[in-house]
């Protein structure tokens, strides 16, 4: 399962080098270094950060709803990345997005741990999360409502979307450290994930207490979702759909599909942006559609699956 | 001289949420005897256990490798097979041998459920697959909350009989129970809790007669009830 995730990882790899606005086939170096390569590195990081967070946080909460956005921490790093574009200091100082973005996530996260208390267990961190993502989004709507001019109102909006057009190699740089930091964190939660399927009582007398697994998964996701929304704009559901597409073939154990979920992500991820790449080449549109916005095309009836399959 | 696995707890007080729940507990548990907790309900026996198992405020830490923990409806939030749960139990070793877990699975008679779903199974096999769990640890001390509830009888004797042979291989065990008629014929040591104290202490045969003021019954209990031993014919 690995090796054919793996495989699939580099077929699409491969695609996103050779696939642009300019058609298919091997670019020029410009387009390759300055376009292809960091688009396509990270939608592959972006994508293996969602899918990874996803499955820690599913097996952290022991609830399959559980996602990066359910918990506020994507929704703080937005605002974070919009005040940047608010004040204008994007416009004068390019890595500002970015910066602000991983702020944003830094102190969400610092909030959710502060909000829940100081052994935060499942139920009230979730509520926390709730309440920080109604928080972010208001916060977010009022930046909107009192945009400075039009161009600021466009450019916030076009970026909430979600996206990794015209993204180059310092995004990249910007991105892959912290993503890598929060992925190494996150892959070594397995054992601690596979304890807590049993209630936080086991997972305790187990030598794995609940609260100091989700104090790490929280960390960790932090990492790996604050940068990659800081560089790609609000993408969802990829956290929420990866683990759900690997558990009937990898079974139920959260810490058997750790490693998948983050190759699968990346895949998927990598795969959506391909999509939208590909799109206007074969439609008749005007410019790509949003990533985020397809991810949750694609994403939505796939929730609705799901909760039939649980109901039944 | 304490025999190792001996586990002690001293605790004047143990309050949750402001309500006392135990008061002046003094005890201390050895290997190869099986101890049953017996008592109404809201006496204390969850709690007792829980900080038994170092698992309330204030009570001392257990090592994960040396004493198994197993409370009461114990869930698994994912659907994994048998043999996944049961190898749980190697996480406080940090080990993933196989040997333990299928000892494990053969002395809770469920080898032949190893690939089964813990979701799909009957609430008796899912109850041995919690003790398999437990069992895989290969601990000094079990202490495992009402393993019998909601199981038929020749389910909870067959549990029963697992758990006192344990105790006579050398592990020590600590069970709450209220089937008394199960307390009576396999443990060791009763130990009687009222109001969050034990008030009895001891032999089945000594503490059983004391058992029924304590749950309040105007009728009585049968100190000695007449019980059918496993595979004994009903008398005519």
């Amino acid at each position: 399962m690995i090796a054919g995730l793996a495989m699939l990882l580099a077929v699409l790899l491969a695609l996103g080098l050779l696939t642009g606005a300019a058609g298919f086939g091997v670019p020029d170096a410009t387009i390759l270094w300055q376009l292809r390569l960091p688009r396509t590195a990270l939608a592959a990081l972006v994508g293996a950060g969602l899918g990874l967070s996803g499955a820690v946080l599913q097996g952290a909460l022991r609830n399959p709803l559980a996602d990066p956005g359910l918990l506020g921490i994507g929704g703080c790093a937005s605002l974070g990345a919009v005040a940047a574009f608010y004040w204008g200091i994007s416009a004068a100082f390019a890595p500002a997005l970015p910066l602000a973005g991983l702020a944003g996530a830094a102190l969400g996260s610092a909030a959710l741990l502060a909000m829940a208390g100081r052994a935060p267990a499942g139920p009230s961190l979730i509520l926390a999360g709730v309440a920080l993502s109604a928080l972010a989004a208001a916060l977010l709507a009022m930046a909107l409502a009192l945009a400075p001019n039009p161009f600021a109102l466009a450019e916030i909006t076009f970026w909430l979307m979600g996206g990794l057009a015209d993204r180059s190699l310092l995004h990249l740089a910007l991105a892959a450290p912290p993503i890598a930091l929060g992925c190494a964190l996150l892959l070594r939660l397995g054992g601690r994930l596979d304890a807590l399927a049993l209630g936080e009582e086991v997972a305790a007398s187990l030598g794995a207490p609940a609260g100091r697994t989700l104090l790490l998964a929280a960390v960790g996701v932090a990492l790996v979702v604050g940068a990659g929304t800081a560089v790609a704009g609000g993408i969802g559901f990829v956290g929420l759909v990866v683990p759900h597409l690997l558990r009937p073939a990898l079974g139920e154990r959260p810490g058997a599909i750790l490693a998948p979920s983050l190759l699968a992500g990346a895949a998927l991820l990598l795969a959506a942006d391909l999509l939208a790449r590909s799109l206007p080449l074969l439609l008749p549109l005007s410019a790509e559609p949003p990533l985020g916005v397809l991810t949750a095309l694609l994403g939505a009836p796939f929730l609705v699956r799901i909760a039939r399959r649980m109901a039944a | 001289m304490i025999a190792s696995g001996t586990i002690k707890l001293a605790l004047p007080l143990v309050a949750l949420a402001g309500r006392p729940v135990l008061r002046d507990i003094d005890v201390a548990f050895a290997p190869g005897q099986l101890a049953a907790l017996i008592g109404p309900n809201g006496a204390g026996k969850t709690t007792l256990l829980r900080a038994l198992a170092g698992l309330l405020p204030g009570t001392p830490p257990r090592d994960p490798k040396r004493l198994a923990y197993v409370p009461q409806g114990a869930r698994s939030a994912w659907g994994m097979t048998v043999g996944q749960v049961a190898a749980l139990g190697r996480i406080p070793h940090g080990d993933q041998r196989e040997a333990p877990v299928a000892r494990a699975l053969a002395a809770c008679g469920i080898v032949g459920l190893r690939e089964a779903r813990i979701d799909r199974i009957s609430g008796g096999q899912a109850r041995r697959a919690m003790l398999a769990r437990a069992f895989a640890t290969e601990p000094e001390m079990f202490l495992l909350d009402e393993p019998t509830a909601d199981l038929d009888p020749a389910a909870a004797h067959a549990i029963m009989a697992l758990l006192r042979d344990t105790a006579r291989a050398g592990a020590g065990v600590v069970v709450v129970v209220h089937a008394l008629d199960l307390a009576r014929l396999y443990a060791d040591r009763l130990l009687l809790l009222v109001d969050g104290r034990i008030t009895a202490d001891g032999p089945p045969d000594t503490v059983l007669p004391r058992a029924a003021a304590a749950f309040g019954l105007p009728w009585g209990i049968d100190p000695a009830p007449r019980l059918l031993p496993p595979g004994a014919a009903a008398p005519a």
